[in-house]
């Protein structure tokens, strides 16, 4: 689960990261105010759960308090389009404003689960501000890596080693060890899945903050962390993704018109593949789990329906723990309510499965049952052809 | 042969009382597993559906003398269920638990070192399963058939996919393995492999990736060096986009890394047999087996 900016920075700070002062601004006077308490100039923040705002001319310097409320005034409501949003772009719906900071130097970092050395390690840069991707990729000596043994932590060396590699000296040496220590334990003990500080600062009077701060949470672990639950903003995900996710669904919305309804996510992914290689495009990945109901396959199969850029439907269910009576159940029920206006190939292997077969052949709805992968995606795309 | 699972297992299930444990543990016993107990925490002394239940996994073990286990507890109690059944000298653990989250996997992976005696397969896992032996697992048995294949996969149905395929053929298989879909997990593709490679009666393998993290190139890199035994793969996600998460925690693809063409190439340069279409994986094991 992603975390706005300002929701960012106020984790960091309650865990003596420190970060420029800033705060959410409900109206535009408070806006004026904010800038007016910081000596006259701010920085508007528009928070969306995307980078590249400030290309998108959602990252604003105010030189005054009267332009801090201007900006403020133009940014709430509007419609952000970044490099990461996609061409629809986001509403804004929250303004940060934050002090301004003379900047010395900017520096990358972050901690990240490694799935290779299957550690917590950290990434840090002398090139802050930019892509990080960017600079793997062409200047990969730049990007300092150091993984934690999770038997022991984070120690004082760690943060001697990044410190030294990041080229800091003196003062703000020792200030950035505590800095990074206790953004471990926040990333630890947060149970995030990234903490990104992009860019970290030094400012010309040595200090080092957080300049801007992206946090993503373990979306398994927030069971044991229900204030940070709280955090989540259903506004940033499309309606039917969490529509899908109340019912246990993975659902991810593509481009293409062919709608899949499958069981395990392998498989879906290999059924978007197959389709696409018969010549088709699927217009999403839904993953209905292993054990859904009769109830998740009838809601899975009207978020798909519901769709209007879908032209056809696959249903792709290889029946583990599933039993295939279910699924033909749940699909002929859907069906049923919803006014069944494209053509609809179902394929179904596994347990019970001659009387998944035998429901919707004796459904009376126009449903295609095909007897296997290969021969289901062709009859799909066939269909629209 | 086989690998890992075989007439000598003898499994106790963590977490049995719960539906799906219990549902599975029957399942198993079924097949012709030994299940020879459960564990669920003060429900010890009890007996369901003929299963004699322990408080903990070390009585469970000295009481039975199992040497397997298969954990069906919950996401946030998984990990320390790992750490226990190592703990208590258990050698081979299947965790089929979805959702464990990744730092409690992180710390498991760190501790499995002082426990060289213990193999874990999963999380998030379907299991393993000898065909006509013994299975430790939620897959349906009765698409499996004995025979020379080896079947190792990051996804669940997918596997019963390629396995379906096989038996229509006529092939059966020697062990299939899913090591499941999570960033961090016990067993690798390379330790699979090895095994394969090692088990006579294994002439074939099937190998079933997906986007996302490293394991498929370093697999690549394992049988180019010490594999020589057919290998076909599919890797799912070929038309996944970059950025999104396609259901597994593992399947994405990150800065540009993880994609489905890297790995396709990187094993077809260590002369493993790539299908794009997943609906060829046993044809074209079948052709490869000529």
């Amino acid at each position: 689960m992603n975390i706005h900016e300002w929701q960012a920075k106020e984790l960091l700070s309650a865990h003596g990261v420190a970060v420029p002062r800033g705060a959410v601004a409900t109206d535009a006077s408070q806006a004026a105010a904010l800038a007016e308490s910081w000596g006259g100039r701010a920085v508007v923040k528009a928070q969306i759960h995307a980078g590249g705002r400030g290309k998108g001319g959602g990252v604003k310097l105010a030189a005054s308090p009267a332009e801090a409320s201007a900006m403020f005034e133009k940014m709430l409501g509007m419609t952000l389009v970044t490099p990461q949003t996609g061409p629809k772009g986001r509403v804004v719906r929250t303004v940060y404003l934050s002090e301004t900071v003379d900047i010395e130097r900017e520096l990358y970092l972050s901690i990240l689960v490694d799935r290779g050395s299957a550690r917590v390690s950290l990434l840090a840069s002398t090139e802050g501000g930019v892509e990080i991707e960017k600079v793997a990729a062409e200047t990969p000596q730049k990007l300092f890596r150091l993984a934690i043994d999770p038997a022991t932590g984070i120690g004082p060396h760690h943060a001697r080693d990044v410190a030294a590699a990041l080229g800091f000296h003196g003062e703000v040496f020792k200030q950035f060890q505590g800095f990074l220590v206790n953004l471990y334990y926040l990333f630890i003990k947060m149970d995030c899945s990234l903490v990104e500080v992009n860019p970290l600062v030094v400012t010309k009077s040595e200090a080092v903050l957080a300049l801007d701060a992206k946090i993503a949470l373990d979306d398994n672990a927030l069971g044991r962390h229900p204030e940070l639950a709280k955090l989540r903003d259903p506004h940033e995900e499309s309606p039917e993704e969490v529509e899908a996710g109340r019912f246990g669904l993975n659902f991810i919305k593509l481009d293409g018109n062919i709608g899949c309804m499958v069981n395990g996510a392998g498989l879906a992914m290999a059924t978007m593949d197959i389709i696409k290689l018969c010549g088709g495009e699927p217009a999403n990945f839904l993953d209905v789990g292993g054990g859904a109901s009769e109830e998740a396959v009838k809601n899975a199969f009207g978020i798909i329906l519901r769709d209007p850029a879908v032209k056809a439907v696959l249903v792709n269910i290889f029946g583990g723990i599933m039993r295939c009576d279910i699924v033909a159940r749940g699909i002929i029920n859907a069906a049923r309510e919803m006014d069944l206006r494209v053509p609809v190939v179902v394929r179904l292997e596994g347990t019970n499965v001659e009387e998944g077969r035998r429901l919707l052949a004796e459904s009376g709805l126009n449903l295609r049952v095909a007897e296997d992968l290969g021969s289901a995606a062709l009859a799909v795309v066939a269909a629209i052809a | 042969m086989s690998v890992l699972v075989g007439h000598h297992t003898r499994l106790i299930v963590q977490g049995i009382t719960g539906k799906e444990g219990l549902f599975h543990a029957k399942g198993c016993r079924d097949y012709g597993t030994q299940v020879v107990g459960g564990v669920s925490p003060d429900r010890g002394g009890s007996e369901v559906e003929g299963f004699p239940i322990f408080d903990t996994v070390h009585t469970a073990r000295e009481r039975t003398g199992a040497n397997a286990t298969m954990i069906f507890v919950p996401p946030l109690g998984a990990a320390d269920a790992i750490l226990e059944s190592m703990e208590a000298g258990i050698e081979l653990i299947v965790c089929i638990t979805e959702g464990i989250p990744v730092l409690d996997m992180v710390r498991v992976k760190r501790v499995l070192m002082d426990y060289p005696g213990s193999r874990l397969i999963g999380p998030n896992c379907p299991g393993v399963i000898t065909p006509g032996q013994a299975k430790i697992g939620i897959m349906p048995g009765r698409i499996h058939k004995p025979g020379p294949i080896g079947v190792v996969s990051r996804s669940g149905t997918l596997t019963y996919e390629a396995v379906g395929q096989l038996s229509a053929l006529g092939i059966g298989q020697s062990t299939c393995i899913g090591i499941g879909g999570d960033p961090v997990n016990g067993t690798s593709f390379v330790d699979v492999l090895k095994l394969f490679q090692e088990d006579p009666e294994t002439q074939g393998i099937i190998l079933i990736g997906e986007i996302g993290g490293s394991a498929e190139e370093e697999a690549a890199a394992f049988i180019r060096a010490h594999v020589t035994k057919p290998v076909v793969a599919f890797i799912a996600g070929q038309t996944a986009p970059p950025g999104r998460r396609m259901g597994h925690a593992g399947a994405i693809i990150s800065g540009g890394k993880g994609t489905a063409a890297e790995k396709v190439e990187v094993l077809q340069q260590a002369g493993v047999t790539l299908v794009a279409n997943p609906a060829e994986m046993g044809l074209a094991m079948s052709r490869r087996m000529l």
